[in-house]
């Protein structure tokens, strides 16, 4: 009998302190700076392009090969007439969400620091019905960084 | 004149029943066929493999930091130990010397997922024995301030990859002391809540008391490691037979059980998260700060030809790896001795005889991780 009670008043003593969960969908709570969700690519603002070259660094590094790179000359260089420093930029890239494991060695691998983790909500409710949905390509990857909502972090 | 005692009359058969895979008592997806006579289990067929995805062998064709990945998902509820098994066993291979502060570094949180491991094992645990819900949510209610400490670490609230061979990924947050001393606050509220629902009580220690017994010598014989083996009796605790880290440096107790029952499982993991918080606290005074990765890394890691075999103490036991290399960035063959899985083998014995919602509670105290088992 003494046991019982003894449980008893934990589950007493646990009314008295603060309810600790969020009402979900409609309350967030805010994301620490280092939350990993999904890779994204970043958008350089002083030459308004992407950062990224298509190395192809990331794509060799990554464990579940969910990337795919192309690459490009740049139209923009300077030997071209443009006034941007790249002479190779990326033509087109597609990350593949539904295979993506999130471990952080593409950012870790990138030389131009072009791409990034998604430390957003976006960045995890992102339900689809179809997985084919889930390839997410050029624009879709620079769109969060262009619209200036990224504070991507970096390891120190 | 023929008398029959009345029950007697007829024959009775056995009977197998199918339990699981998709049963919410099986942890994952086990399946046991249990024959039954009446309520007692007279036999017991253990059927693993349906959460096989051949971590080991896609290890092989990774390179070493793309291996820790699947090593988080292998040992899905203490990640950090698992990672710490395989990245120490590349250090071994390659010779690395590994700083100081990410040695204390590495303790902490390898001590901080016992910690949310055990709770996990508490709540699913008192789940498994009919207190449905509220051991359930009082655990995870503590495991969740763990774990909201990693995802500040290392951005990932489950599949860290945060180790890497020769030490981490990245510095830890600056105001980490602060963070560990509240966690570790909430912990110790977390382990008394604990003890004081379920240990003494009756109905609970009803459940649990003398159901699966077994003894010190069939639980060497089978394999068993971890707290299973402790709880036997046997003081093995590879933290402190043979320290890695600075395990030797901190001073802490390994709790064994007398009976080796149900009962003293359950009593051996919350004293162990007792010890744990012991560990953190001692770990925590001696964090200085340092360099976190040696010098003059290589950008590709490789290896020396040879093979190693190294084991660490994980929450649930023995957690093992042995890496064969041939030189190069990636191992020549990767095997996991998984602590799940032996202590898994030891279930047909502890089971036989007993009644079937009493398979149900020995399962639940071996407190296994099914993509463990299966890999």
């Amino acid at each position: 009998m003494k046991g019982l009670l003894r449980s008893m008043g934990v589950t007493l003593s646990a009314f008295m302190r603060k309810p600790v969960t969020r009402e979900f969908p409609e309350t967030h709570r805010e994301l620490p700076e280092r939350d990993r969700a999904f890779p994204l690519l970043l958008w350089d603002f002083e030459q308004t392009e992407p950062f990224c070259t298509g190395c192809h660094a990331c794509e060799r590094a990554c464990p579940v090969e969910c990337m795919t790179v192309l690459m490009k000359d740049n139209p923009n260089h300077k030997s071209a007439g443009g006034d941007s420093t790249r002479r190779k930029i990326i033509d087109k890239f597609w990350i593949d969400y539904g295979r993506c494991m999130r471990c952080n060695i593409c950012v870790e691998v990138c030389n131009f620091d072009a791409i990034a983790m998604n430390n957003t909500w976006s960045g995890h409710e992102m339900s689809v019905y179809d997985r084919a949905d889930l390839v997410q390509d050029l624009p879709q990857l620079l769109s969060e960084s262009r619209g200036g909502e990224l504070k991507a972090w970096r390891a120190p | 004149m023929t008398t029959t005692t009345p029950g007697q009359e007829f024959e009775t058969q056995d009977l197998m029943i199918n339990m699981g895979p998709q049963h919410p008592a099986t942890h994952g997806v086990f399946r046991m066929v249990l024959q039954v006579d009446g309520e007692i289990v007279r036999d017991l067929i253990p059927h693993i493999g349906y959460m096989h995805r051949g971590a080991e062998k896609l290890a092989e064709t990774m390179d070493f930091r793309q291996g820790i990945g699947y090593m988080d998902r292998t040992e899905y509820l203490a990640q950090f130990n698992a990672e710490l098994s395989y990245v120490m066993a590349v250090e071994k291979l390659a010779g690395l010397e590994v700083p100081e502060r990410a040695q204390w570094i590495r303790m902490i949180l390898c001590e901080l997922n016992r910690l949310s491991s055990h709770f996990m094992f508490t709540g699913a645990f008192g789940t498994d024995i009919g207190v449905f819900g509220t051991a359930f949510v009082y655990s995870f209610r503590e495991r969740e301030t763990i774990l909201d400490l990693f995802e500040e670490i290392t951005g990932d609230r489950l599949m860290y990859a945060y180790f890497r061979p020769g030490g981490l990924a990245w510095e830890v947050t600056d105001n980490f002391e602060r963070r560990v001393g509240e966690v570790l606050k909430s912990a110790r509220q977390g382990i008394k809540d604990m003890d004081g629902l379920l240990t003494e009580n009756e109905i609970f220690r009803a459940r649990t008391q003398n159901i699966g017994i077994i003894s010190a010598a069939d639980a060497i014989d089978w394999g068993c490691t971890g707290p299973v083996l402790r709880a036997s009796g046997v003081p093995l605790d590879l933290r402190k037979t043979e320290p890695y880290l600075r395990y030797a440096e901190v001073d802490f107790d390994v709790p064994v059980g007398q009976v080796g029952d149900t009962y003293d499982r359950w009593l051996v993991r919350i004293e162990e998260m007792r010890q744990s918080v012991r560990i953190i606290e001692q770990c925590m005074a001696k964090l200085q700060p340092g360099p976190i990765m040696p010098e003059r890394m290589p950008r590709m890691l490789r290896t020396p030809p040879g093979e190693v075999y190294l084991r660490t103490e994980a929450p649930r036991g023995e957690f093992g790896v042995y890496m064969v290399s041939k030189g190069g960035n990636r191992p020549h063959r990767l095997k996991v001795r998984s602590s799940c899985f032996a202590n898994l083998q030891a279930l047909k014995d502890m089971a036989i005889g007993s009644y079937v919602a009493d398979a149900v509670a020995i399962l639940g105290s071996l407190d296994i991780v099914l993509c463990e088992v299966d890999r």
